[in-house]
């Protein structure tokens, strides 16, 4: 792990970090809201369903269904270069919302969309984990 | 409140895209198509009293209406610059003909223009404050393709959904290739493509292959929009606008409702509301076309085919300019080439010159209505529009 992690990295804000906070730590946390119930991520100052300010963060299962997928066959950042062919995709929450995400250890022929997936904590460097996916 | 008729597009002026900017500027090419396209119509500077900049993607210069007016000698009573992306064109286009209807000006010159190449617009730009939007912060960590991959998750899951193909989506392709082998302003004119030599293109998001992505380029573009009163006495046939609607539902894939259904089932049925007209009267449609499943998705949400049958109907339909649903007839953004935002402009300038029966040798006949669609982000920005002429 000498070589520098060279792709881009969260810059989390004060709305986002414990989002952020929850990868490195293992748990995934997404936000729902007081007053309409309804689960939200990205993370926000308001509830996007219904304006609400009082959010509160909650602990997602980390199980979902894989919404859509692309297999990047040349990579647009070079940092990118050493993964091609990897997997970009959208993961559908089972508490509702989709998150950009990778989906890892599957193969690309085993990827179909609406297979169950379930969250990998990447740590990619000791201050940075990402939430990817593999087949549940 | 309606906008029909509020005005008329008369000039237009496009610059034939190239690879690379040859030692063209940005400004350099926005101030020729502007002055093209006033001429075009028959107006001096002083004349024209309305700016509309679809701002360069690969320049990001504070305040383009000052310096493009300023080198023209165009002093503005009412501009702006028009950041919907490739609907940037679209939404110019009845922007101003709303500034005309509320008196504000008479002739507003509409302009575009890039100066770039495949390697300036995929080289990482430098973006300064913007790391804390959503977009960066919860994409970029996982190696997007630029919107490559945004349009490729949209196709990937048609698919699934509709049973879609790519052979369906790669006729739109070879259909827009055999218009542009009539249009030598095209980047790819005289090399005819086959469904075969599509398929056979790497594949680089999939599902999506090379040959169903628009190449980057250099280029421009420009319209004027006028009042009624100058419109009768235009040098040209007045194109008049007929119908307008416009919906965006954000710009990150993820936050969608569905990303295989756009706004343009907003934008579409709000431009044929006013317009008063039917699809059947529908003679050309000059829709944004980044990816085939741009074009695939924007027939079913227009309302030319039925929502999950967009696969069915391009295999169904000719959309060569001599086909029985002429589509792209410069070649679409495919084969015509993407310089900018002048692409999603060319979409407008096609419909124009169409309609003024300037098309030459790929004139469609007896042309009466036009539907014109600008899309832009990842299909979440749309504007729609009906054109006509009397």
């Amino acid at each position: 792990m000498s070589e520098a992690y060279a792709k881009p990295l969260p810059a989390p804000s004060p709305v986002t970090q414990p989002f952020w906070d929850g990868l490195r730590e293992g748990e995934l946390r997404i936000q729902r809201c007081l007053d309409c119930g309804q689960h939200i991520f990205y993370p926000r100052t308001a509830c996007h369903h219904c304006l609400c300010d009082r959010l509160e963060w909650t602990k997602a299962s980390g199980r979902g269904t894989l919404y859509s997928f692309t297999v990047v066959r040349r990579a647009m950042n070079p940092a990118f270069q050493a993964d091609v062919p990897y997997v970009f995709a959208i993961v559908e929450l089972e508490e509702g919302p989709r998150v950009t995400t990778n989906i890892v250890n599957c193969p690309l022929e085993a990827l179909r969309v609406d297979m169950p997936v379930k969250a990998v904590y990447d740590k990619v460097t000791p201050e940075a984990a990402l939430l990817k996916f593999e087949p549940a | 409140m309606t906008l029909k008729r509020a005005a008329a597009i008369t000039g237009i002026a496009e610059m034939r895209p190239s690879p690379s900017p040859d030692g063209k500027s940005t400004l350099g090419i926005m101030v020729e198509v502007a002055r093209e396209a006033i001429l075009d119509a028959g107006l001096s500077p002083r004349e024209v009293d309305g700016l509309l900049i679809g701002p360069p993607i690969t320049e990001m210069v504070p305040m383009w209406p000052a310096h493009v007016g300023e080198y023209l000698g165009i002093h503005p009573r009412y501009e702006d610059v028009v950041d919907l992306g490739g609907a940037s064109a679209a939404g110019m286009a009845w922007r101003a003909a709303a500034a005309i209807q509320a008196g504000l000006c008479n002739a507003v010159v509409c302009v575009t223009g890039e100066a770039s190449d495949v390697e300036t617009f995929y080289a990482p730009r430098t973006r300064r404050p913007t790391q804390q939007l959503p977009i960066r912060e919860f994409e970029a960590p996982y190696g997007p393709m630029g919107v490559n991959s945004g349009y490729a998750l949209i196709a990937q899951r048609h698919m699934h959904e509709h049973g879609t193909t790519s052979r369906q989506r790669a006729k739109i392709a070879v259909d827009q290739r055999t218009n542009a082998c009539a249009n030598p302003d095209a980047l790819f004119y005289g090399k005819p493509l086959t469904i075969e030599d599509v398929l056979a293109s790497p594949l680089v998001v999939d599902p999506l292959h090379l040959l169903e992505i628009v190449r980057p380029c250099t280029g421009g573009a420009a319209f004027v929009v006028v009042s009624p009163e100058i419109a009768r006495r235009s040098p040209q046939t007045p194109v008049w606008l007929l119908g307008a609607g416009e919906c965006n539902t954000g710009l990150t894939l993820s936050q969608y409702d569905s990303i295989t259904t756009s706004p343009i089932a907003v934008s579409a049925p709000t431009a044929f509301q006013m317009a008063g007209v039917a699809h059947k009267d529908i003679g050309l449609l000059s829709v944004y076309d980044c990816y085939t499943i741009t074009v695939l998705i924007t027939l079913e949400d227009a309302g030319f085919c039925r929502k999950g049958k967009g696969g069915a109907f391009v295999e169904e339909h000719d959309l060569t300019f001599t086909g029985d649903l002429p589509l792209n007839t410069h070649g679409g953004q495919l084969s015509f080439g993407q310089p900018g935002l002048a692409g999603g402009m060319s979409h407008v300038t096609e419909a124009v010159r169409q309609l003024q029966r300037r098309a030459g040798q790929r004139q469609v006949e007896d042309l009466e209505l036009a539907f014109v669609n600008g899309n832009g982000g990842i299909m979440s920005e749309q504007a729609s529009l009906i054109l006509g002429v009397e």
